[in-house]
């Protein structure tokens, strides 16, 4: 009797106090939550900062050029010394939902924090469990590389309590539950708005553009709203989720900092999750309105009609059909009719490759511009596949062009 | 010194057209596989994009895509009584250089031979008896039949998506093909390019004479197409700027718009570029390839060693490392004895050019291999037991080019420089057209390869050393074709031709074709071939030797297509037979 009293108080003592601080919520053991962890990993794209171009998974140390400096992504595998195998998983759950580092420091927000606070303390305890069971790699990184007065972390405070409101994803009533998985992908893991949502001066989200297009690294992250001429209104869902999966579709080709994101997460994505973003993507109002068409007799419009001929038409076709999953659409595109013409005349100047996927492997190109025509060419001829087959979007200047050559001249190589 | 490295399965030498579908072949099989390839890494928005491709003075005049005679040439001799000189500029042929070699430079005319073609030897006897061929001609059999090879020539037509008409779909005859072709499992993969005037008006004229024209194949895409490796091409935009150049719109067939997309996805496989292999190194029992030696471009010499070696450069270069590697008997002309440089062949050549009045053919509205085309008189498609050759070649308006510098014709006995070239160029520009043939070239015991006694590379090997002449058989043969070319020509209305049969001696320096063939050739008989019928070395079964080296004689027609099916047909031998009992293939 007295003994099986002493043995509940002991069961019960080591129910408090024992097993269950002995077994971690992430849990390496489980293999369910490991292969749900590296899925939320890859939807969340944690290797397109934390991976550097032939470093050791999750290594880290690539650096994100920021409008305020250099900061460079941690090492986030389990090495104790210089990664995070010895945080907690409170510590983890922490930094990736409400910004807080490890010793309680507040984390730059080019660390997705204010979308992944979408997810549930589960999911980051799946990613914490999957990266527990990645290589550990001995690799100190000193994140912050920015300059003063950015490199006072103590100025992040404010930037939380203006722009970061922690909590989880709520699904919207009303709304089917294949547009609140997509809303939930978006908004949460996916962090499609850290790049396609415009910042504003201090680099919050303007929340009234949401994933209304946003410049970043020298490229404009174009459009996603239902908009048609400049959004994703004139694409089919099937569309969408061709163009996630392959990085081609029968309008465009992913290129730029987008092939990453297909390369290393939506390609790998499930269907029916890529058919829920494009549902959420495809239901978002659009509001932009177009601007007055430019003028056929416009000299820039004669001018690009003559070298759009000699030049584009060959690839691109005299009706700027092009070739589904091989030369990019103009007639009708919303990446043509951008507001920001930035990728147009990077790439007219610059060239570009497209994204290869086991899908897609062709990864065609466009050959580089730069050398043969001027800026008063360029300006011209992107003018007029802007205006052309019933396209409308603002004229592009001369000076336009000649303030991208000289920030791509600039732009490490 | 060398150093040795890791050994892997397979090692390829050259990167063109059979590397790359044999790379692809094994890559996918599972095996390592290294290509060794002595050019330079060549891909389309960078090395040819739009933006230049069609600079005429760069790529056509001044050989860009080509291999540099500094670097690796051959001796060149018409009889065997001359003393061979090396060549110092390309003239006749053009060797491919880089990754992709002659697929990136090539017209695209993808072509399969006759049935009869594989049987040569055996074919004409039975129909005329021994007495047809001339004494030292030294035709044979292939060792392989059409059928067999049917297959494979589907595989590689539908890898380049060729845009072409069958003319014969399991025997039954379809209308608008060519109906002497052999009989095919299905359609061409896309349907063809569209005719421009000249061919149009050249179909017209055949048609009316009872023949039977039908478009070329052509590895210019009609329409964008995505292959069985999932890698897409481009519709072809005619700009005419095909053969010596690079397609820089996608639509060209080629290693880069075929295979290299998915290979380099695979991280079995391995290029290293600008790398020149020197010799296939032997063990001592000389029956087995040891791996290869190279240079890379600082002069540091690499032993690669490899279970499996497969020979892919061009077909002269294939010989030539026999020869440097002591693999097989050299061949002697005097004896007929000895194997490895026997039976070299070229291609023979012809043209009519025709000067109209009041037509215009926009000749710039172009594409290496649009144009229509008879077969009647091709191979043995028509009785030659009264006309003293043997032979024959298709004919047609192949509507190349109508490049500035190259592409400029006036009729003959108008002065070659001055104000009356220049009125008679400006006048005949848009209405003059040229036709052609393309014929036969078959084997003799006086046309091979050995090693020059005297020239060596920079390498201190001795220069291949090529002996070859026209024999009457295809001078005939070539006047002949010329003057039924000549009569369809005719009847399209112009005012003045001129035939051009192909006449002998044979120049090295007049640029003709590069379809060199021979020299390695397969068939049933060690003592008469240098590979069995899967391409395989008879003397070290783990060597394949691809291309058109592997020709006894070269057929009518452009042989990249028969080297492109025999890479596929080697390719399957070797995964589902060689790697699971590795040996000779074939007992001899």
């Amino acid at each position: 009797m007295q003994r099986s009293a002493l043995v509940c108080i002991l069961l019960l003592f080591l129910l408090l106090f024992g097993i269950g601080r002995a077994r971690p919520d992430s849990d390496r053991q489980d293999y369910q939550q490991i292969a749900n962890g590296r899925y939320l990993a890859t939807l969340g794209d944690c290797t397109g900062c934390h991976t550097e171009p032939g470093g050791k998974p999750y290594a880290g140390g690539l650096a994100l050029a920021t409008p305020f400096g250099k900061i460079l992504a941690p090492n986030i595998t389990p090495d104790r010394e210089t990664g995070i195998g010895a945080w907690s998983d409170d510590d983890f759950v922490n930094a990736l939902l409400n910004g807080t580092g490890h010793g309680g420091e507040r984390l730059y927000p080019a660390m997705p924090y204010p979308f992944y606070t979408k997810m549930s303390r589960n999911e980051a305890l799946a990613i914490r469990a999957y990266l527990n069971t990645v290589e550990p790699v001995q690799h100190e990184v000193h994140s912050n590389q920015l300059p003063f007065p950015f490199n006072i972390r103590a100025g992040l405070l404010a930037w939380d309590w203006l722009f970061f409101t922690p909590g989880r994803f709520e699904p919207a009533a009303g709304q089917s539950a294949e547009w609140n998985r997509g809303a939930y992908l978006v908004q949460g893991p996916g962090h499609c708005g850290a790049c396609h949502t415009k910042k504003n001066f201090l680099g919050g989200d303007e929340t009234s553009r949401a994933l209304q297009g946003g410049v970043l690294q020298g490229w404009f992250a174009p459009n996603l709203t239902g908009d048609p001429r400049v959004g994703l209104g004139g694409w089919s869902v099937d569309d969408i989720v061709t163009y996630l999966k392959t990085g081609h579709n029968r309008i465009t080709a992913a290129t730029g900092p987008m092939s990453e994101v297909v390369v290393d997460s939506t390609s790998h994505a499930l269907d029916a999750d890529l058919r829920a973003i494009a549902v959420y993507l495809k239901s978002l109002p659009e509001r932009e309105e177009a601007p007055k068409s430019v003028a056929d007799s416009h000299p820039s419009m004669r001018a690009g009609n003559a070298i759009f001929a000699d030049q584009c038409a060959a690839c691109h076709a005299p009706t700027g059909e092009g070739i589904a999953n091989m030369f990019p659409a103009l007639k009708g595109s919303s990446a043509i009719q951008s507001a920001d013409p930035t990728n147009l005349i990077r790439i007219v100047l610059q060239g570009a490759r497209s994204v290869a996927t086991d899908a897609a492997p062709t990864a065609p190109a466009m050959p580089a511009f730069d050398w043969k025509l001027s800026d008063a060419e360029i300006a011209a001829v992107v003018t007029y596949i802007r205006n052309n087959w019933g396209n409308t979007a603002d004229p592009v200047s001369e000076s336009d062009v000649r303030r991208q050559r000289s920030a791509l001249a600039e732009e490490e190589p | 010194m060398t150093r040795k490295l890791p050994p892997v399965d397979a090692v390829i030498v050259g990167l063109g057209w059979t590397g790359s579908i044999l790379a692809e072949a094994l890559t996918r099989a599972g095996l390592n596989v290294v290509a060794i390839e002595r050019g330079p890494w060549r891909d389309t928005s960078t090395d040819f994009p739009t933006t230049y491709a069609q600079d005429e003075l760069r790529y056509r005049i001044r050989h860009e895509l080509f291999l540099r005679p500094a670097q690796e040439t051959m001796t060149f001799r018409n009889k065997t009584s001359e003393t061979a000189l090396p060549i110092r500029h390309w003239g006749s042929f053009m060797p491919p250089n880089g990754v992709g070699g002659g697929g990136v430079h090539w017209n695209a005319e993808t072509w399969r031979f006759l049935p009869s073609d594989f049987r040569l030897k055996t074919h004409l006897t039975e129909r005329y008896g021994n007495s047809i061929l001339p004494p030292d001609m030294t035709i044979q059999d292939w060792g392989i039949t059409f059928d067999e090879l049917e297959p494979y020539y589907d595989r590689f037509e539908y890898l380049c998506g060729t845009s072409g008409k069958a003319g014969n779909l399991k025997g039954a005859k379809q209308a608008n093909g060519n109906p002497w072709e052999g009989p095919r499992s299905r359609d061409y993969p896309n349907p063809p390019q569209r005719q421009p005037y000249g061919p149009t008006l050249f179909a017209e004229a055949a048609k009316e004479m009872g023949y039977s024209p039908f478009p070329q194949p052509s590895g210019n895409l009609s329409q964008a197409y995505t292959n069985p490796l999932g890698v897409t091409l481009g519709p072809c935009t005619y700009c005419g700027f095909c053969e010596w150049f690079g397609c820089g719109n996608y639509s060209k067939a080629s290693p880069q718009t075929t295979i290299l997309p998915v290979l380099l996805r695979r991280t079995n496989f391995e290029a290293r570029t600008l790398c020149e292999v020197l010799r296939i190194d032997l063990d001592g029992s000389g029956k087995r390839a040891r791996g290869v030696t190279y240079a890379d471009s600082s002069g540091e010499m690499f032993e690669q060693p490899a279970e499996l070696v497969l020979l892919c450069a061009f077909q002269l270069f294939n010989v030539h490392l026999l020869l440097l590697s002591g693999i097989g008997k050299p061949y002697d002309p005097n004896t007929g004895e000895g194997i490895i440089g026997k039976n070299y062949s070229y291609q023979v050549t012809s043209s009519v050019d025709a000067y109209f009045d009041q037509k215009n053919f926009n000749p710039f509205v172009a594409s290496g291999s649009i144009g229509m085309c008879i077969d009647e008189f091709n191979g043995d498609n028509f009785d030659h037991s009264k006309l003293g050759f043997v032979g024959g070649g298709y004919m047609g308006a192949v509507q190349t080019n109508g490049r500035p510098l190259e592409t400029v014709r006036v009729p003959k006995g108008t002065p070659q420089w001055g104000a009356a070239w220049k009125q008679a160029a400006a006048k005949y520009y848009l209405s003059s057209y040229q036709a052609v043939t393309h014929g036969s070239c078959y084997s003799y015991r006086d046309a091979y390869c050995d090693l020059d006694p005297i020239y060596t590379d920079s390498f201190g090997r001795k220069l291949m050393r090529i002996t070859f002449d026209f024999h009457q058989n295809e001078l005939k043969m070539s006047e002949y074709l010329t003057d039924r070319l000549a009569e369809i020509v005719q009847k399209m209305g112009p005012h003045h031709i001129d035939k051009k049969p192909r006449t002998g001696p044979y120049t090295i320096t007049d640029y003709q074709t590069t379809h060199t063939c021979g020299g390695a050739i397969m068939g049933t008989d060690p003592t008469t071939s240098a590979l069995n019928r899967y391409l395989q070395s008879w003397d070290v079964s783990n060597l394949f030797v691809m291309g058109a080296t592997a020709f006894p004689q070269n057929a009518g027609y452009n042989p990249t297509g028969t080297v492109g099916a025999l890479a596929f047909w080697s390719a399957d031998t070797i995964v589902n037979r060689y790697l699971k009992d590795p040996g000779p293939l074939v007992r001899s």
